[in-house]
């Protein structure tokens, strides 16, 4: 064994590493390909070898060779021998090979999942975090599932630098894993107050990305995220939140009245761009304040004159935004934008093409067009000019061709957009060809004559290959000259321009459609030749066909093929019966007779439901076994709210459906735009924030009554409106007010035609959600209490049966507001001390900077670092350090005996803040005189929670002990004096002094949760429960039995369970009867009413059953069947809560809670 | 998120090849190249942005980028990204580099790019910003390259 090892060290001394192997490609640069197969030999052999450090360097060189674009699956085994090496130096390359190469599809990854466990529980942090970071790149939704609860605990790791990989590869594990959503949440939300900078931007940035795809569930975050906006400096995370803002306000209007003052003030006071750019972008989303937004609008054109290119396209990106809800304040930098159109830089341009689009006007169309067109000649890239292209399209076309006047120079433009080469875009210019054809009758004619010329020329168009993108307009000339035949002035010729061999080599479809108006031009003309007699000039015709169609017989398209031979039949057909002297062009032109209209596209998904037909019936009733599944309690809210509106279908009497259906048939009649496929932005803009958007369901009838009351009135303004525009545009267009309506002529008489709809079509302009989004798979509910399906998979302990329902702790975050704004101001006097020195530390360090000088850094010498997000971020670190330090320095004297009390008095005042209210079983740790001697108790029991479940009255407490020890913490064992009502759940055989047995060790410095079920007689009370947590505290110097005292806290809240009720069924409850009564009444509360709901529902457990403007009914349920119904009424600046109960001592007691947590807002 | 970071030199020659989803080599080779192309034509006085890589991403996404003397850093990014906040950090992790190298210059990346991904690492975690402040950055680099050392290396 000792003499392998020694070979292996000497053979060692011969391998390349990696410096090595690049020496060497870089030396073979004629042969390289010959050179790296060569080396990869190497590696296998090398990989052979039972040396860890031969085979690291392996997969250190395999990994550079990924980079070049070797695939490296072979080696994955051999990745994972080096991910498991004891040596931080191997294991870090290992996990670097894996984050690379591993993906969902590496088959050998599951047996990463106990190696991974084990260095994330290592006690090297090093160790932890390499494991994380190569994790977030390849983690596979078996391994989040399986590693979701050990990264969930690591997120409250004492050291920043895991907590802040864990919080961060949540997000990943949530979306390979959805499931975990719901359990994680609420540590996650806890890291967003989390004393170390690092991990609360980890958490702010998880949450941002969470709430970005479905925002509607994170709105009860907005009074945390508002109070983090109002209170962080570091502009990183300024950032997020406004952003997240961004996405919350369109869901929640008050929110955005709140937002706009600090908002503002941002926006006068920072002096980081970045910063600046997303509270403009935010306050753009809020929409509703006139002056901030016209504030708004002046600083992004500030940042367009600006002559910093980034800042120009931000401004212009900005003002597309603007564009599509206030078009106006946009059109008054029209000088602006159409100079940005002409810059050099490419982005710049393009941003300002997508700016035109609302720019133009009847007046100012041609000439912009004229303008793009010119663009268009000099463009080179193809990307610029296919986008060109599209705009040109775009904005010529938008709300129906409303700024076109004259269609013959639309068909001018779109002929001579055909002349460009290589365009991908032929088959929009083909669509728009066919549109005006159809739909503007008067155009036909001109139309007819540009095709037939196009056709004419189509051996221009179709001689090269390159071009096939451009042949796709043939498909719409060929169509347009067959179809409106009559028109032709040289049917003829045109016959023949179709009919040239030339034509075989396009495309299959188009050549189909060739085939088909072959014989729809041949009809035309055969019945011309027949009227006027020229039977000759008939047959020669014919022959024409019978000579040309064999060459589409022989196609290889099967469609043309079949097409072909049909028609050639029937062609010489016709040929016999014109040799015997029958006119036939009447039965030819049967054929095609009758008018093609256009059809909306989604005519057929607005074709109503008959009446009487119930399509969500069960046609034969479904297995029983089948429903209960369906019925099984899922997490998805949304489905919820679905089966809730089923549910109260019914309730609309008949009378109601007709009148609606009524209203329905006079606005549809009213509104010519009815059936278009997309509405108007503008339109869009007017139906969202209106009072429909507040959900409001219906059992108070009298405010129900009264709210569609409003919504009716609401709805005929709209409609008037919407009329009175009407009167004014002479044409029928869309609704997107532009310039004041000019009165300009049209050329000629243009009469669009509508697109035909299904009689008494419904509204269905949803658009269908992608089936496939991974982001939809976390649309979860957050508020809802854990159900015990929903726990982690958790490693199982052999004592851990008797802790029955692992729930994960519900934990209502624990704010520790007193102590942060006095914090906060020292951090930032600090800061401005610090600014001074640090600017004056950084210009001598950047000045010697050899190589790689940063362009931007030279010319912003001031800006330095942080060019656009500016110092906040970086001074608050170290505004933060300083304490850091000072945290440190308290662990340390954590081994002197002196120090005790102080030091516990202070991890007591980090969990509950002096004047908190009593979270729901929050445990209180009293502070007793200490017994141990030679060691601090440096247990945390940090967290808690204390949840019931229906079945047999039992509620499950989760406590996370932490250790801030330096000694190991083993035989831990939590002992509770039992009352008579409440008992704590014992493993069988144990008498009722005997502890439970905590069914893992602590290591200094780590966390875990422990899981105990109480049982439970009469909730109608809170209860106060004395305990003790025994434990062995081992260190170098031997170990000490300790003891930490504890108060378990009960709360009534705690036995409730949120429920849901539908309306009707709450309606019900309460004129039963049989409840009793009790009220409330709290004043001095600033805070918005949804707020105070979301606390109601967060802290107390209640579920809001509805809600009618500040007045709202909710409902929750007791593990033991207690229903507690509230009515919430918000007045100016109090709140008064009605609540009935089947038991009147619950009752009271829940409110006095509830008391308790009101005052506090 | 952030979908992948690339830098590559004056020729497309790749330096560091970091993708947060997954892709063949082969594509992974032709994004780099399409990414290269798309920025090489452009002039250094404009803007650090540009849109319409075809192989990556779709419409949400964007390219953020430097030019450092010979080497290209860039960044695709989709919507959640501040594009300014963005461009200071290909900043932070260029002066991480030039810390951490003393005077970086491609040779150093070329040679080193295990810790070059070792310093990303710190920078990025699985697409998303980890840390932004420089010295926090630095200081865990310095601590695990003591680690390393203690243990003698990559040949101990």
């Amino acid at each position: 064994m000792a003499l392998k090892m020694v070979k292996g060290s000497i053979d060692r001394m011969f391998d390349k590493n990696l410096q090595d192997l690049v020496r060497g490609i870089r030396n073979h640069k004629e042969d390289e390909a010959k050179y790296i197969s060569q080396c990869i030999d190497e590696i296998k052999q090398e990989l052979k070898q039972d040396n860890i450090a031969v085979k690291a360097n392996a997969v250190c060189k395999l990994t550079y060779l990924q980079m070049l674009g070797y695939d490296i699956s072979w080696a994955a085994f051999n990745i994972i021998e080096v991910m498991s090496a004891s040596k931080f130096t191997f294991k870090r390359i290992g996990y670097l090979a894996a984050s690379q190469s591993f993906h969902e599809g590496t088959d050998v990854i599951m047996l990463t999942t106990n190696q991974i466990r084990k260095d994330l529980s290592s006690p090297s942090q090093y160790d932890t975090g390499v494991a994380l970071t190569g994790l977030s790149c390849f983690v596979t939704p078996d391994l989040a599932r399986d590693l979701a609860n050990d990264i969930m605990t690591l997120m409250s790791h004492t050291k920043p630098y895991i907590r802040k990989k864990a919080v961060l590869i949540m997000y990943k594990v949530f979306l390979k894993y959805p499931e975990s959503l719901r359990p994680a949440f609420p540590r996650l939300k806890e890291k967003l107050e989390d004393p170390d900078p690092g991990v609360q931007s980890a958490a702010v940035n998880v949450i941002c990305e969470l709430a970005r795809r479905n925002p509607k569930n994170y709105l009860s975050l907005a009074p945390l995220f508002f109070k983090l906006m109002t209170s962080s400096t570091n502009n990183w995370v300024l950032i997020k939140i406004i952003k997240l803002f961004g996405a919350l306000t369109p869901l929640e209007p008050r929110l955005g009245k709140k937002l706009i003052e600090p908002l503002t003030n941002l926006i006068h006071s920072t002096s980081a761009m970045s910063l600046l750019y997303e509270c403009v972008n935010t306050v753009i989303a809020v929409q509703r304040h006139v002056p901030s937004f016209q504030l708004c609008v002046q600083k992004l054109r500030i940042l367009i004159e600006d002559s910093d290119q980034n800042l120009k396209y931000l401004g212009l990106l900005a003002m597309s935004k603007i564009l599509k809800t206030h078009p106006k304040s946009v059109q008054s930098h029209k000088d602006l934008i159409l100079q940005c159109l002409d810059d050099k830089d490419e982005s710049i341009r393009l941003r300002a093409l997508d700016l035109l689009y609302g720019m133009v006007s009847k007046k100012n169309l041609m000439e912009i067009v004229k303008k793009l067109m010119t663009h268009v000649d000099k463009a080179e890239g193809t990307t610029y000019r296919d986008e060109l292209l599209t705009k040109i399209i775009d904005i010529c076309s938008q709300s129906n061709y409303q700024h076109i006047t004259n269609f013959e120079w639309y068909i001018s433009i779109l002929v001579e957009l055909t002349r460009l080469e290589g365009t991908r875009h032929g088959h929009l210019i083909a669509a728009q060809m066919l549109d005006v054809a159809i739909r503007v009758k008067a155009i036909r004619k001109f139309a007819v004559s540009q095709m037939s010329t196009l056709l004419d020329n189509a051996h221009l168009v179709a001689s090269s290959t390159q071009r096939n993108g451009i042949c796709e307009v043939l498909y719409a000339a060929t169509w347009i000259c067959g179809e409106f035949s009559e028109h032709l002035q040289e049917p003829q010729h045109t016959l023949e321009a179709m009919l040239r061999p030339k034509v075989t080599t396009l495309p299959g479809h188009i050549q189909a459609v060739y085939v088909q108006n072959v014989v729809k031009l041949y009809a035309s003309i055969l019945q011309q030749k027949e009227q006027a007699a020229e039977t000759e000039a008939a047959q020669a015709v014919t022959q024409l066909m019978v000579d040309r169609l064999p060459q589409f017989v022989q196609s290889a398209d099967l469609e043309v093929q079949e097409r072909a031979s049909c028609i050639l039949q029937l062609v010489k057909h016709v040929q016999k019966l014109q040799a015997k002297g029958v006119p036939v062009a009447e039965e030819v032109s049967a054929l095609f007779a009758g008018e093609l209209n256009p059809v909306a596209p989604k005519a057929q998904k607005k074709v109503p439901v008959p009446e009487g037909l119930d399509l969500d019936a069960w046609i034969n009733e479904p297995l029983s076994d089948s429903e209960s599944e369906d019925e099984k309690p899922k997490a998805m809210f949304h489905e919820e709210e679905q089966r809730q509106a089923k549910h109260r279908l019914p309730e609309v009497d008949e009378e109601e459906l007709a009148r609606r259906r009524e209203a329905r048939k006079q606005e549809q009649a009213n509104n010519p735009f009815y059936i278009k496929s997309s509405p108007s932005p503008q339109k869009r803009y007017q139906d969202s924030p209106g009072v429909e958007h507040i959900p409001v369901c219906p059992p108070y009838v009298r405010l129900e009554e009264e709210r569609r009351h409003r919504q009716r009135l609401e709805k005929d303004k709209r409609r008037k409106k919407r009329r009175d525009k009407e009167k004014k545009g002479k044409r029928r267009h869309g609704s997107l007010p532009t310039e004041s309506d000019e009165d300009i002529a049209p050329a000629q008489q243009v009469d669009i035609v509508t697109e035909e709809m299904p009689e008494n079509a419904l509204p269905s302009d949803e658009d269908d959600k992608d089936p496939n989004d991974p982001y939809r798979a976390l649309d979860i509910d957050l508020d809802k209490p854990l159900a015990d399906s929903e726990k982690l998979p958790v490693q199982k302990h052999r004592n851990a049966e008797n802790a029955k329902s692992p729930e994960k702790e519900d934990v209502p975050v624990v704010e520790k507001k007193s102590k942060k704004p006095k914090k906060k101001e020292k951090k930032h006097k600090e800061k401005e001390r610090d600014k001074e020195k640090k600017k004056e530390k950084k210009k001598v360090r950047s000045a010697p900077r050899p190589v790689p000088v940063p362009v931007c850094a030279l010319e912003l010498g001031i800006r330095d670092n942080s060019e656009y997000t500016g110092h906040g971020d970086s001074e608050s670190r170290q505004g933060a350090k300083p304490s850091k330090h000072k945290k440190k320095h308290k662990k340390e004297k954590e081994e002197q005996p002196k120090d005790k009390k102080r030091s516990r008095k202070k991890l007591l005042g980090s969990e509950e803040a002096p004047g908190e209210p009593v979270q729901n079983g929050a445990l209180e740790e009293e502070p007793l005189p200490v017994r141990g001697t030679s060691l601090m108790i440096a247990l945390l029991l940090q967290t808690y929670s204390v949840q019931g479940s229906l079945q047999d009255s039992q509620v499950t407490v989760s406590i996370i002990l932490e250790n801030l020890s330096g000694s190991v913490l083993k035989s831990m064992e939590l002992s509770v004096l039992d009352s008579l009502n409440t008992r704590m759940a014992r493993p069988e055989g144990s008498s009722v002094h005997d502890g439970v047995p905590v069914p893992f060790q602590l290591p200094p410095g780590v966390s875990n949760e422990a899981q105990f079920v109480f049982t439970v007689q009469s909730i109608v009370m809170a209860q106060k429960l004395k305990g003790t947590l025994s434990f062995i505290a081992k260190d170098d110097a031997g170990a000490t039995h300790e003891k930490l005292d504890f108060k378990l806290h009960f709360s009534c809240s705690s036995y409730l369970t949120t429920t849901p009720c539908y309306s009707d069924a709450f309606a019900k409850l309460l004129e039963s009867g049989d409840l009793s009564m009790s009220s409330i009444r709290v004043d001095g509360i600033s805070m918005s009413f949804q707020n105070l709901l979301t606390k109601i529902c967060f802290h107390h457990h209640f579920s809001v059953v509805e809600r009618v403007d500040s007045c709202a009914s909710m409902y929750s349920r007791s593990i033991q069947g207690h229903h507690v119904c509230l009515l919430v009424k918000k007045g100016e600046n109090s709140v008064s809560v009605d609540g009935k109960c089947s038991d009147s001592t619950l009752l009271s007691n829940v409110l006095e809670e509830m008391k308790a947590t009101l005052a506090m807002c | 998120m952030i979908q992948a970071i690339l830098v590559f030199n004056n020729h497309g020659k790749p330096r560091l090849v970091r993708f947060y989803q997954h892709f063949p080599e082969e594509i992974q080779q032709q994004i780099v190249r399409e990414t290269f192309h798309l920025v090489l034509k452009r002039d250094d006085n404009i803007c650090n942005f540009l849109e319409g890589g075809s192989l990556i991403g779709g419409s949400d996404y964007k390219l953020i980028y430097r030019h450092y003397a010979t080497l290209y850093f860039v960044f695709c990014v989709d919507s959640s990204e501040s594009e300014l906040g963005i461009l200071d950090l290909i900043q932070v992790f260029v002066e991480t580099l030039d810390k951490c190298f003393e005077n970086v210059c491609e040779l150093d990346l070329i040679f080193h790019m295990d810790k070059v991904h070792y310093i990303l690492q710190e920078v990025v975690m699985g697409g998303m910003v980890l840390e932004t402040n420089m010295n926090e950055i630095v200081a865990q680099i310095e601590a695990q390259n003591r680690l390393e050392k203690s243990e003698g290396g990559a040949l101990g």
